[in-house]
């Protein structure tokens, strides 16, 4: 259903060493205070314009990978890079110009409910200073191209879980982010409005803009055909094109 | 290079939007406006204490200062010394610290002054001015030490007695001291509890908007951004509190200037009219209350900004 020219807007990176747009981890390890091991050793190359599913059990580690790819979590050894900065390496003042290369949907959407649709996309504009024209000019835009233009003044509580989580996707591209990371967008959806969403965000990386989508949703994953990269203890256990090649967990 | 023309540098000068921040901390106060309400009077509280202590202090030093260039203490020379004996004491006298001019007056001189004093009573008319003595009218230097340079007065050769207002300049040296001790006391103590409590309501509002903060930082805005609503919303408290209290400042002093001018027939004291004050407390409660604001709300979301 969102299948239609979308997104004439060119994703881009703003980067400070320019076109690095990639995300590479070499030799990470991250271990929590308490003494879990989330991370024992993980090497993941994701080139700029790729599509893909990271999957695994509870516990084997993907939302650790999340929250070192936001710079949430600093690794323990090894180091990360994500579209030209360097996790370990960075300043406390350049992470916010390192997350605006990322754009984040979230499995509980994670609106604010007190803002309409339209006020929950312009404050992420203004965030990062666009002026009052581009956002005039961008957010009906994208609106219209996920199918919101008519809940433009709506407020989050009074949509759909499907039209929250595209909400969420608008707030996420609409400052064109070179890598969108979606953490299990489709957990709250229906299996319907999952497979639109994951629809939507094949549409947006065919427009140039890499996605790194975590999920346990087998069948989605499945039904695509992408790069699938398993997650078991901390460890990558497969990584490959094509189907869910789940742990002994999954058999 | 970059697809889509901004560059780093660019994006890092990101203008200061004046009018999205301050709307920001306008609808923070709104979202909980009775904490709001109530940091605004603590301060108004605060500042007008404040406010009254130093200008009680303020009036008081300027009494002094008045009572201390107008007043001559008179020191009256032994009857029994001859003019000329009495003329010479005048080194002597000079030569005593916190004296800055001696002034000789004849018995005769005092008691024309006292009959122009007096000129509706007839009786005193034809003194002889044998009841009068010869006197010094002496300057006093600093009040403050007034009681120490009479005693050295009244012990030099020849002086018989002296006469000065010590109750009343020892009393205001003591409301001046007093007062100044206060405010300056009061102005340390309320300023952090005002701090404490404009603090204490931003961090209300920091976490009424928690959820926004996070998606905030997560989007990539960075922490001057996030930060200067909450800015804004501890200078309009403060600024609200310095315009309440400089109203009300405004009203008790009249009151309170009234009633002394009611009770105080004499003019013994003289107090500063408030048009000629209003300006500088005008300006240092809006500097205290700005102060007290922008302090209270970097207090307030220092420790929650951590990425």
């Amino acid at each position: 259903m969102f299948l239609f020219v979308i997104f004439s807007l060119p994703a881009g990176p703003v980067t400070r060493w320019g076109e690095h747009r990639l995300i590479r981890l070499k030799d990470v390890e991250l271990e929590y205070e308490n003494g879990t091991k989330a991370i024992q050793g993980i090497t993941l190359s994701i080139e700029d314009g790729e599509f893909v599913f990271l999957v695994g059990p509870s516990g084997s580690g993907k939302s650790t990978i999340i929250k070192l790819l936001t710079g949430e979590l600093l690794p323990t050894f090894g180091r990360v890079m994500i579209n030209g900065f360097s996790i370990v390496n960075l300043k406390d003042r350049q992470i916010p110009f390192m997350r605006r290369t990322l754009g984040v949907v979230y499995q509980d959407f994670r609106l604010i409910e007190k803002k309409t649709v339209y006020d929950n996309l312009s404050f992420v504009m203004r965030a990062v200073g666009a002026n009052p024209r581009e956002i005039k000019d961008r957010i009906p835009r994208i609106l219209r191209q996920l199918e919101l233009e008519d809940k433009a003044d709506c407020y989050p509580p009074e949509l759909s879980g499907g039209e929250q989580q595209r909400v969420a996707v608008a707030r996420a591209l609409v400052n064109r982010p070179s890598t969108i990371i979606a953490d299990e967008p489709t957990g709250n959806l229906d299996p319907d409005r999952s497979m639109d969403l994951m629809r939507l965000l094949i549409k947006v990386n065919q427009m140039g803009t890499t996605v790194l989508v975590v999920t346990h949703a087998r069948e989605l994953v499945n039904r695509f055909g992408k790069r699938v990269v398993t997650l078991d203890e901390g460890l990558v256990t497969h990584d490959a094109v094509g189907r869910y090649v789940g742990g002994r967990r999954y058999g | 290079m970059t697809r889509w023309g901004v560059t780093w540098g660019a994006a890092a000068m990101v203008k200061h939007d004046f009018v999205y921040f301050f709307r920001e901390g306008l609808k923070n106060m709104s979202s909980h406006r009775l904490m709001s309400f109530t940091a605004i009077s603590m301060t108004v509280g605060c500042l007008l204490i404040m406010g009254t202590f130093t200008l009680v202090a303020v009036n008081a030093a300027m009494n002094l200062s008045t009572l201390s260039n107008s007043n001559e203490i008179v020191a009256y020379v032994n009857e029994d010394w001859t003019e000329q004996q009495g003329r010479a004491l005048e080194e002597k006298l000079l030569a005593i610290p916190n004296i800055t001019a001696a002034r000789y007056i004849t018995r005769e001189e005092a008691l024309n002054a006292y009959t122009e004093r007096n000129p509706e009573e007839e009786l005193f008319q034809d003194l002889d001015p044998g009841i009068f003595r010869d006197r010094y009218a002496l300057t006093i230097e600093n009040l403050e030490q007034i009681t120490i340079t009479v005693r050295r007065v009244e012990h030099t050769e020849g002086i018989a007695k002296v006469s000065y207002y010590e109750e009343m300049a020892s009393g205001i040296v003591t409301v001046r001291n007093v007062a100044a001790i206060v405010s300056a006391a009061l102005i340390g103590v309320l300023f952090v509890v005002s701090v404490f409590i404009i603090s204490n309501t931003i961090r209300l509002a920091t976490y009424d908007r928690r959820e926004e903060i996070a998606i905030m930082k997560i989007v990539g805005a960075t922490n001057a951004f996030i930060r200067w609503p909450f800015v804004y919303e501890g200078f309009l408290m403060g600024v609200i509190a310095a315009g309440v209290a400089f109203l009300l400042q405004w009203g008790l002093y009249a009151a309170v200037t009234g009633a002394i001018a009611d009770n105080d027939t004499q003019r013994l004291f003289e107090i500063l009219p408030f048009a000629r004050i209003w300006l500088p407390v005008l300006g240092s409660f809006f500097g205290t209350g700005m102060l007290v604001g922008i302090g209270g709300s970097l207090t307030a979301i220092r420790r929650f900004l951590d990425v």
